[in-house]
Protein backbone atom coordinates (compact mmCIF):
# COMPACT_ATOMS: atom_id res chain seq x y z
CA UNK A 1 0.00 0.00 0.00
CA UNK A 2 1.04 3.61 -0.47
CA UNK A 3 1.27 6.07 2.43
CA UNK A 4 1.80 9.80 2.38
CA UNK A 5 2.55 11.79 5.49
CA UNK A 6 4.36 14.90 6.63
CA UNK A 7 7.60 14.15 8.44
CA UNK A 8 9.39 17.07 10.07
CA UNK A 9 7.61 19.41 7.68
CA UNK A 10 8.32 17.49 4.47
CA UNK A 11 5.72 15.40 2.65
CA UNK A 12 6.91 11.84 2.02
CA UNK A 13 5.26 9.05 0.03
CA UNK A 14 6.36 5.42 0.16
CA UNK A 15 5.12 1.97 -0.76
CA UNK A 16 4.99 -0.20 2.35
CA UNK A 17 3.62 -3.43 3.73
CA UNK A 18 0.63 -2.77 6.00
CA UNK A 19 2.40 -4.55 8.85
CA UNK A 20 5.34 -2.15 8.86
CA UNK A 21 5.70 -0.39 12.20
CA UNK A 22 6.11 3.36 12.26
CA UNK A 23 9.47 3.13 14.06
CA UNK A 24 10.92 1.03 11.22
CA UNK A 25 9.34 3.30 8.63
CA UNK A 26 11.12 6.40 9.91
CA UNK A 27 14.39 4.59 10.58
CA UNK A 28 14.71 2.24 7.61
CA UNK A 29 12.59 3.85 4.90
CA UNK A 30 13.35 7.50 5.67
CA UNK A 31 16.81 7.09 7.20
CA UNK A 32 15.82 9.06 10.30
CA UNK A 33 17.70 6.93 12.80
CA UNK A 34 17.46 9.46 15.61
CA UNK A 35 14.32 7.66 16.74
CA UNK A 36 15.52 4.53 18.49
CA UNK A 37 13.98 1.10 18.43
CA UNK A 38 14.07 -0.56 21.82
CA UNK A 39 11.84 -3.00 23.63
CA UNK A 40 9.24 -3.49 20.88
CA UNK A 41 6.55 -3.81 23.57
CA UNK A 42 5.62 -0.15 24.27
CA UNK A 43 7.39 -0.27 27.62
CA UNK A 44 10.72 1.51 27.17
CA UNK A 45 9.70 4.68 25.29
CA UNK A 46 12.87 5.26 23.30
CA UNK A 47 10.81 5.16 20.06
CA UNK A 48 8.61 8.09 21.09
CA UNK A 49 7.89 10.55 18.29
CA UNK A 50 4.96 12.88 17.70
CA UNK A 51 1.93 12.05 15.60
CA UNK A 52 -0.43 14.99 15.05
CA UNK A 53 1.24 16.85 17.89
CA UNK A 54 1.11 14.10 20.51
CA UNK A 55 3.89 11.74 21.56
CA UNK A 56 3.30 8.09 20.66
CA UNK A 57 5.35 4.94 21.03
CA UNK A 58 6.12 4.28 17.39
CA UNK A 59 6.84 0.57 17.91
CA UNK A 60 3.12 0.18 18.60
CA UNK A 61 1.77 2.27 15.73
CA UNK A 62 1.58 1.02 12.16
CA UNK A 63 3.09 3.21 9.47
CA UNK A 64 -0.26 2.76 7.74
CA UNK A 65 -1.97 4.43 10.70
CA UNK A 66 0.23 7.49 10.12
CA UNK A 67 -0.99 7.89 6.54
CA UNK A 68 -2.18 11.49 6.14
CA UNK A 69 -0.86 12.52 9.53
CA UNK A 70 1.86 14.86 10.73
CA UNK A 71 4.96 13.17 12.17
CA UNK A 72 7.69 14.92 14.09
CA UNK A 73 10.88 13.14 15.12
CA UNK A 74 13.83 14.07 17.30
CA UNK A 75 15.67 15.33 14.21
CA UNK A 76 13.28 18.29 14.11
CA UNK A 77 14.31 19.69 17.50
CA UNK A 78 17.51 21.34 16.33
CA UNK A 79 16.86 24.23 13.93
CA UNK A 80 19.68 25.75 11.86
CA UNK A 81 22.31 24.51 14.25
CA UNK A 82 20.53 25.81 17.33
CA UNK A 83 19.62 23.16 19.85
CA UNK A 84 16.17 23.04 21.39
CA UNK A 85 16.38 24.03 25.09
CA UNK A 86 15.58 20.44 26.08
CA UNK A 87 18.58 19.24 24.09
CA UNK A 88 20.73 21.90 25.69
CA UNK A 89 19.39 20.90 29.10
CA UNK A 90 20.41 17.28 28.55
CA UNK A 91 23.84 18.50 27.46
CA UNK A 92 24.39 20.81 30.40
CA UNK A 93 22.88 18.64 33.13
CA UNK A 94 24.41 15.40 31.85
CA UNK A 95 20.95 13.95 31.14
CA UNK A 96 22.42 10.96 29.35
CA UNK A 97 25.23 8.49 29.49
CA UNK A 98 24.77 5.90 26.74
CA UNK A 99 22.11 8.01 25.04
CA UNK A 100 19.85 5.18 24.00
CA UNK A 101 16.72 6.48 25.74
CA UNK A 102 17.47 10.11 24.90
CA UNK A 103 15.43 10.65 21.70
CA UNK A 104 12.24 9.50 23.38
CA UNK A 105 13.01 11.48 26.51
CA UNK A 106 13.61 14.63 24.46
CA UNK A 107 10.35 14.33 22.51
CA UNK A 108 8.32 13.70 25.65
CA UNK A 109 10.08 16.57 27.46
CA UNK A 110 9.33 18.98 24.62
CA UNK A 111 5.64 17.93 24.70
CA UNK A 112 5.47 18.43 28.46
CA UNK A 113 7.02 21.90 28.33
CA UNK A 114 4.78 22.99 25.46
CA UNK A 115 1.75 22.14 27.60
CA UNK A 116 3.18 23.01 30.99
CA UNK A 117 6.11 25.45 30.83
CA UNK A 118 6.80 25.28 34.57
CA UNK A 119 6.39 21.64 35.64
CA UNK A 120 7.12 20.44 39.16
CA UNK A 121 9.59 17.63 39.67
CA UNK A 122 6.64 15.31 40.29
CA UNK A 123 5.00 16.34 37.02
CA UNK A 124 8.25 15.71 35.15
CA UNK A 125 8.67 12.26 36.69
CA UNK A 126 5.02 11.41 36.03
CA UNK A 127 5.31 12.41 32.37
CA UNK A 128 8.41 10.29 31.70
CA UNK A 129 7.20 7.31 33.75
CA UNK A 130 6.66 5.29 30.58
CA UNK A 131 10.28 5.68 29.52
CA UNK A 132 13.17 3.67 30.80
CA UNK A 133 16.74 4.88 31.37
CA UNK A 134 19.26 2.39 32.72
CA UNK A 135 22.15 4.82 33.14
CA UNK A 136 21.20 7.99 34.95
CA UNK A 137 18.79 6.94 37.67
CA UNK A 138 16.56 9.67 36.13
CA UNK A 139 17.94 12.33 38.47
CA UNK A 140 19.88 14.14 35.75
CA UNK A 141 17.07 13.73 33.24
CA UNK A 142 14.68 15.48 35.60
CA UNK A 143 17.28 18.24 36.11
CA UNK A 144 17.77 18.53 32.35
CA UNK A 145 14.06 19.02 31.72
CA UNK A 146 13.89 21.48 34.59
CA UNK A 147 16.85 23.36 33.07
CA UNK A 148 14.91 23.65 29.81
CA UNK A 149 11.91 24.98 31.74
CA UNK A 150 14.14 27.61 33.35
CA UNK A 151 15.72 28.59 30.02
CA UNK A 152 12.84 28.59 27.51
CA UNK A 153 14.93 30.39 24.91
CA UNK A 154 18.12 28.45 25.62
CA UNK A 155 21.24 29.76 27.32
CA UNK A 156 22.73 31.38 24.25
CA UNK A 157 19.84 33.81 23.90
CA UNK A 158 20.08 34.71 27.57
CA UNK A 159 23.84 35.26 27.35
CA UNK A 160 23.39 37.51 24.36
CA UNK A 161 20.79 39.63 26.09
CA UNK A 162 22.79 39.79 29.32
CA UNK B 1 12.41 -7.96 15.88
CA UNK B 2 8.70 -8.45 16.48
CA UNK B 3 6.51 -8.06 13.43
CA UNK B 4 2.89 -9.00 12.99
CA UNK B 5 1.91 -11.62 10.42
CA UNK B 6 0.77 -10.08 7.13
CA UNK B 7 -2.70 -8.56 6.99
CA UNK B 8 -4.75 -6.25 4.85
CA UNK B 9 -5.27 -2.70 6.11
CA UNK B 10 -8.47 -0.71 5.72
CA UNK B 11 -9.34 2.65 7.19
CA UNK B 12 -12.97 3.28 8.08
CA UNK B 13 -14.41 6.72 7.41
CA UNK B 14 -17.57 6.34 9.51
CA UNK B 15 -19.27 3.88 11.84
CA UNK B 16 -21.41 2.73 8.90
CA UNK B 17 -18.30 2.23 6.82
CA UNK B 18 -16.62 0.25 9.63
CA UNK B 19 -19.67 -2.01 9.89
CA UNK B 20 -19.76 -2.50 6.13
CA UNK B 21 -16.07 -3.43 6.14
CA UNK B 22 -16.63 -5.86 9.00
CA UNK B 23 -19.47 -7.50 7.10
CA UNK B 24 -17.45 -7.69 3.90
CA UNK B 25 -14.36 -9.21 5.48
CA UNK B 26 -16.03 -11.56 7.94
CA UNK B 27 -14.83 -12.88 11.30
CA UNK B 28 -11.10 -12.71 10.42
CA UNK B 29 -11.25 -8.91 10.45
CA UNK B 30 -10.54 -6.93 13.59
CA UNK B 31 -11.16 -3.30 14.45
CA UNK B 32 -8.00 -1.32 15.24
CA UNK B 33 -8.45 1.49 17.78
CA UNK B 34 -5.41 2.64 19.80
CA UNK B 35 -3.67 -0.61 18.95
CA UNK B 36 -1.73 -0.76 22.20
CA UNK B 37 -3.13 -4.15 23.13
CA UNK B 38 -3.93 -5.63 19.73
CA UNK B 39 -0.62 -4.82 18.00
CA UNK B 40 1.53 -6.36 20.78
CA UNK B 41 -0.63 -9.49 20.59
CA UNK B 42 -0.22 -9.57 16.83
CA UNK B 43 3.55 -9.24 17.19
CA UNK B 44 3.52 -12.28 19.44
CA UNK B 45 1.18 -14.04 16.95
CA UNK B 46 -1.36 -14.46 19.74
CA UNK B 47 -3.70 -12.63 17.37
CA UNK B 48 -3.60 -13.09 13.59
CA UNK B 49 -6.40 -11.11 11.96
CA UNK B 50 -6.49 -11.22 8.17
CA UNK B 51 -7.76 -7.65 7.96
CA UNK B 52 -7.35 -4.66 10.26
CA UNK B 53 -9.98 -1.95 10.06
CA UNK B 54 -8.51 1.26 11.47
CA UNK B 55 -11.22 3.29 13.22
CA UNK B 56 -8.99 6.14 14.43
CA UNK B 57 -10.66 8.55 12.01
CA UNK B 58 -14.04 8.09 13.73
CA UNK B 59 -13.74 11.32 15.72
CA UNK B 60 -17.50 11.21 16.28
CA UNK B 61 -16.94 8.35 18.73
CA UNK B 62 -14.68 10.46 20.94
CA UNK B 63 -16.74 12.33 23.54
CA UNK B 64 -17.67 12.49 27.20
CA UNK B 65 -21.01 14.07 27.98
CA UNK B 66 -23.99 14.12 30.27
CA UNK B 67 -26.95 12.52 28.50
CA UNK B 68 -30.03 12.91 30.70
CA UNK B 69 -29.42 10.87 33.85
CA UNK B 70 -26.41 9.08 32.35
CA UNK B 71 -22.81 9.82 31.52
CA UNK B 72 -22.02 8.82 27.95
CA UNK B 73 -18.46 8.01 26.93
CA UNK B 74 -17.71 7.42 23.26
CA UNK B 75 -15.83 4.22 22.51
CA UNK B 76 -12.91 6.05 20.83
CA UNK B 77 -12.33 8.35 23.80
CA UNK B 78 -8.65 8.13 24.71
CA UNK B 79 -7.50 7.31 28.22
CA UNK B 80 -5.85 10.74 28.39
CA UNK B 81 -9.23 12.39 27.75
CA UNK B 82 -10.91 10.35 30.48
CA UNK B 83 -8.21 11.45 32.92
CA UNK B 84 -8.60 15.09 31.89
CA UNK B 85 -12.42 15.11 31.99
CA UNK B 86 -13.92 17.40 34.66
CA UNK B 87 -17.37 15.85 34.09
CA UNK B 88 -16.16 12.35 34.96
CA UNK B 89 -14.20 13.67 37.92
CA UNK B 90 -17.27 15.47 39.22
CA UNK B 91 -19.47 12.37 39.16
CA UNK B 92 -17.08 9.45 39.58
CA UNK B 93 -13.53 10.01 40.73
CA UNK B 94 -13.02 6.26 40.31
CA UNK B 95 -12.34 7.07 36.63
CA UNK B 96 -9.53 9.47 37.46
CA UNK B 97 -8.10 7.19 40.16
CA UNK B 98 -7.97 4.33 37.66
CA UNK B 99 -6.68 6.32 34.70
CA UNK B 100 -3.77 7.69 36.71
CA UNK B 101 -2.45 4.12 37.00
CA UNK B 102 -3.35 2.81 33.54
CA UNK B 103 -0.14 2.42 31.53
CA UNK B 104 1.75 5.74 31.18
CA UNK B 105 0.95 9.19 29.75
CA UNK B 106 2.23 8.33 26.26
CA UNK B 107 0.24 5.10 26.00
CA UNK B 108 -2.80 6.93 27.41
CA UNK B 109 -2.60 9.27 24.40
CA UNK B 110 -3.46 6.33 22.15
CA UNK B 111 -5.39 3.72 24.14
CA UNK B 112 -9.18 3.99 24.03
CA UNK B 113 -12.01 3.16 26.41
CA UNK B 114 -13.78 0.93 23.88
CA UNK B 115 -10.56 -0.80 22.89
CA UNK B 116 -9.70 -1.57 26.49
CA UNK B 117 -13.09 -3.12 27.16
CA UNK B 118 -13.07 -5.10 23.90
CA UNK B 119 -9.57 -6.43 24.45
CA UNK B 120 -11.09 -8.04 27.57
CA UNK B 121 -7.77 -8.65 29.25
CA UNK B 122 -8.50 -10.28 32.63
CA UNK B 123 -6.25 -7.64 34.27
CA UNK B 124 -7.74 -4.60 32.57
CA UNK B 125 -8.66 -1.70 34.84
CA UNK B 126 -11.65 -0.06 33.13
CA UNK B 127 -13.43 -3.42 33.01
CA UNK B 128 -13.47 -3.38 36.82
CA UNK B 129 -14.60 0.26 36.83
CA UNK B 130 -17.43 -0.46 34.38
CA UNK B 131 -18.50 -3.51 36.39
CA UNK B 132 -18.41 -1.56 39.68
CA UNK B 133 -20.53 1.24 38.22
CA UNK B 134 -22.96 -1.17 36.51
CA UNK B 135 -22.30 0.58 33.23
CA UNK B 136 -24.02 -0.38 29.99
CA UNK B 137 -22.08 -1.01 26.81
CA UNK B 138 -23.83 0.10 23.61
CA UNK B 139 -23.01 -2.18 20.67
CA UNK B 140 -23.98 -1.32 17.13
CA UNK B 141 -24.47 -3.42 14.02
CA UNK B 142 -26.20 -2.76 10.71
CA UNK B 143 -29.39 -3.94 12.42
CA UNK B 144 -29.23 -1.14 14.98
CA UNK B 145 -27.94 -0.73 18.53
CA UNK B 146 -28.24 -2.93 21.57
CA UNK B 147 -27.14 -2.39 25.14
CA UNK B 148 -25.32 -4.98 27.24
CA UNK B 149 -24.70 -4.63 30.99
CA UNK B 150 -20.98 -4.37 31.76
CA UNK B 151 -21.37 -7.40 34.00
CA UNK B 152 -22.49 -9.47 31.00
CA UNK B 153 -20.13 -7.92 28.48
CA UNK B 154 -17.12 -10.13 29.16
CA UNK B 155 -17.80 -13.75 28.32
CA UNK B 156 -14.31 -14.99 29.22
CA UNK B 157 -10.66 -13.99 29.02
CA UNK B 158 -10.24 -11.94 25.81
CA UNK B 159 -13.86 -12.70 24.87
CA UNK B 160 -16.81 -10.34 24.81
CA UNK B 161 -20.45 -10.16 23.80
CA UNK B 162 -19.44 -8.17 20.69
CA UNK B 163 -20.22 -10.12 17.51
CA UNK B 164 -17.97 -10.25 14.46
CA UNK B 165 -19.90 -7.57 12.58
CA UNK B 166 -20.50 -5.29 15.55
CA UNK B 167 -18.76 -2.25 17.01
CA UNK B 168 -18.84 -0.86 20.53
CA UNK B 169 -20.16 2.64 20.27
CA UNK B 170 -20.63 4.02 23.77
CA UNK B 171 -20.30 3.32 27.47
CA UNK B 172 -23.20 4.59 29.58
CA UNK B 173 -22.98 5.10 33.33
CA UNK B 174 -26.01 6.03 35.47
CA UNK B 175 -25.47 9.29 37.36
CA UNK B 176 -25.98 8.73 41.08
CA UNK B 177 -26.07 12.07 42.90
CA UNK B 178 -23.90 12.06 46.01
CA UNK B 179 -22.06 8.87 45.13
CA UNK B 180 -18.48 8.52 46.33
CA UNK B 181 -16.13 6.30 44.38
CA UNK B 182 -12.50 5.21 44.36
CA UNK B 183 -9.97 2.86 42.74
CA UNK B 184 -7.01 1.15 44.37
CA UNK B 185 -4.35 -0.78 42.49
CA UNK B 186 -1.11 -2.53 43.26
CA UNK B 187 1.32 -2.78 40.36
CA UNK B 188 4.92 -3.96 40.24
CA UNK B 189 6.15 -0.80 38.54
CA UNK B 190 4.70 2.32 36.93
CA UNK B 191 2.57 1.44 33.93
CA UNK B 192 2.33 -2.30 34.51
CA UNK B 193 -0.82 -4.38 34.57
CA UNK B 194 -2.35 -4.74 38.02
CA UNK B 195 -1.20 -7.42 40.43
CA UNK B 196 -4.66 -6.74 41.79
CA UNK B 197 -7.04 -3.78 41.80
CA UNK B 198 -10.44 -2.86 43.19
CA UNK B 199 -12.86 -0.06 42.36
CA UNK B 200 -16.15 0.85 43.93
CA UNK B 201 -18.88 3.41 44.43
CA UNK B 202 -21.21 3.92 47.39
CA UNK B 203 -24.32 6.02 47.91
CA UNK B 204 -25.21 6.87 51.50
CA UNK B 205 -28.66 7.64 52.89
CA UNK B 206 -27.97 9.19 56.24
CA UNK B 207 -25.30 6.87 57.51
CA UNK B 208 -26.48 3.78 55.72
CA UNK B 209 -25.16 2.37 52.47
CA UNK B 210 -28.13 2.48 50.10
CA UNK B 211 -26.23 1.55 46.94
CA UNK B 212 -22.85 -0.01 46.35
CA UNK B 213 -20.92 -1.47 43.42
CA UNK B 214 -17.59 -3.27 43.68
CA UNK B 215 -15.34 -4.19 40.76
CA UNK B 216 -12.13 -6.21 40.82
CA UNK B 217 -9.52 -6.97 38.20
CA UNK B 218 -6.59 -9.38 37.81
CA UNK B 219 -7.88 -11.64 40.58
CA UNK B 220 -10.29 -13.93 38.72
CA UNK B 221 -13.46 -12.26 39.96
CA UNK B 222 -16.33 -13.55 37.78
CA UNK B 223 -17.50 -10.69 35.54
CA UNK B 224 -15.05 -8.34 37.32
CA UNK B 225 -17.47 -7.84 40.25
CA UNK B 226 -18.16 -8.87 43.85
CA UNK B 227 -21.93 -9.37 44.21
CA UNK B 228 -21.79 -11.14 47.60
CA UNK B 229 -19.88 -8.27 49.15
CA UNK B 230 -22.26 -5.73 47.62
CA UNK B 231 -25.33 -7.57 48.86
CA UNK B 232 -23.92 -7.80 52.36
CA UNK B 233 -22.94 -4.14 52.59
CA UNK B 234 -26.17 -2.71 51.22
CA UNK B 235 -28.28 -1.47 54.15
CA UNK B 236 -25.35 -1.55 56.59
CA UNK B 237 -23.63 1.36 58.24
CA UNK B 238 -20.17 1.65 56.68
CA UNK B 239 -18.21 0.96 59.86
CA UNK B 240 -14.67 -0.42 59.79
CA UNK B 241 -16.06 -3.83 60.69
CA UNK B 242 -18.76 -3.82 58.03
CA UNK B 243 -16.29 -2.74 55.36
CA UNK B 244 -13.81 -5.40 56.49
CA UNK B 245 -16.49 -8.09 56.20
CA UNK B 246 -17.47 -6.91 52.72
CA UNK B 247 -13.81 -6.90 51.70
CA UNK B 248 -13.40 -10.46 52.94
CA UNK B 249 -16.47 -11.54 50.93
CA UNK B 250 -14.98 -9.87 47.86
CA UNK B 251 -11.71 -11.76 48.36
CA UNK B 252 -13.60 -15.04 48.87
CA UNK B 253 -15.33 -14.58 45.51
CA UNK B 254 -12.05 -14.41 43.58
CA UNK B 255 -10.14 -17.18 41.84
CA UNK B 256 -6.70 -15.64 41.31
CA UNK B 257 -4.00 -17.47 39.37
CA UNK B 258 -0.36 -17.61 40.41
CA UNK B 259 1.88 -16.03 37.78
CA UNK B 260 4.91 -13.79 37.45
CA UNK B 261 2.99 -11.00 39.19
CA UNK B 262 2.52 -13.00 42.35
CA UNK B 263 1.15 -16.12 44.01
CA UNK B 264 -2.59 -16.73 44.24
CA UNK B 265 -2.83 -16.30 48.01
CA UNK B 266 -1.09 -12.90 47.84
CA UNK B 267 -3.47 -11.75 45.12
CA UNK B 268 -6.45 -12.91 47.15
CA UNK B 269 -5.12 -10.95 50.12
CA UNK B 270 -4.77 -7.89 47.89
CA UNK B 271 -8.31 -8.32 46.57
CA UNK B 272 -9.63 -7.99 50.11
CA UNK B 273 -7.26 -5.24 51.22
CA UNK B 274 -7.74 -3.10 48.11
CA UNK B 275 -11.51 -3.51 48.32
CA UNK B 276 -11.32 -2.37 51.94
CA UNK B 277 -9.25 0.69 51.06
CA UNK B 278 -11.41 1.60 48.07
CA UNK B 279 -14.60 1.34 50.13
CA UNK B 280 -13.16 3.52 52.90
CA UNK B 281 -12.11 6.17 50.40
CA UNK B 282 -15.45 6.04 48.56
CA UNK B 283 -17.38 6.40 51.83
CA UNK B 284 -15.20 9.35 52.88
CA UNK B 285 -15.78 11.01 49.53
CA UNK B 286 -19.54 10.40 49.72
CA UNK B 287 -19.62 11.94 53.20
CA UNK B 288 -17.68 15.06 52.27
CA UNK B 289 -19.27 15.39 48.85
CA UNK B 290 -15.73 15.72 47.52
CA UNK B 291 -15.72 13.20 44.76
CA UNK B 292 -12.62 14.84 43.37
CA UNK B 293 -9.42 15.25 45.32
CA UNK B 294 -10.63 14.74 48.86
CA UNK B 295 -9.77 11.99 51.34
Amino acid sequence: MQVTMTVNGDEVTRDIEPRLLLVHFVRDHLGLTGTHWGCDTSNCGTCVLWMDGEPVKSCTVLAAMADGRDIRTVESLEVDGKLDPVQEGFLREHGLQCGFCTPGMLMTARWLLDRNPDPSEHEIRETICGQICRCTGYENIVRAIRWAADHPAGAEAEEMSA
Amino acid sequence: MQTPAPFEYERATSVEDALALLERHGPDARLLAGGHSLLPMMKLRLARPEVLIDINDLAGLSYIRVDGDHLAIGAMTRHADVLASPVLGEHYSVFHDAERVIADPIVRNRGTVGGSLCQADPSEDLSAVAAALRAEIVIRSTNGSRSVPAREFHTGPYETAVGPAEIVEEIRVPIRPGAGSAYQKVERRAGDWAVAAAGCYVVLEGDTVSEVGIGLTAVGAPHFCAPDAEEWLRGQQPTDGAIATAAQLAADGCEPQSDQRGPADYKRHLAGELTRRALHRAVARARTGSNGQGA
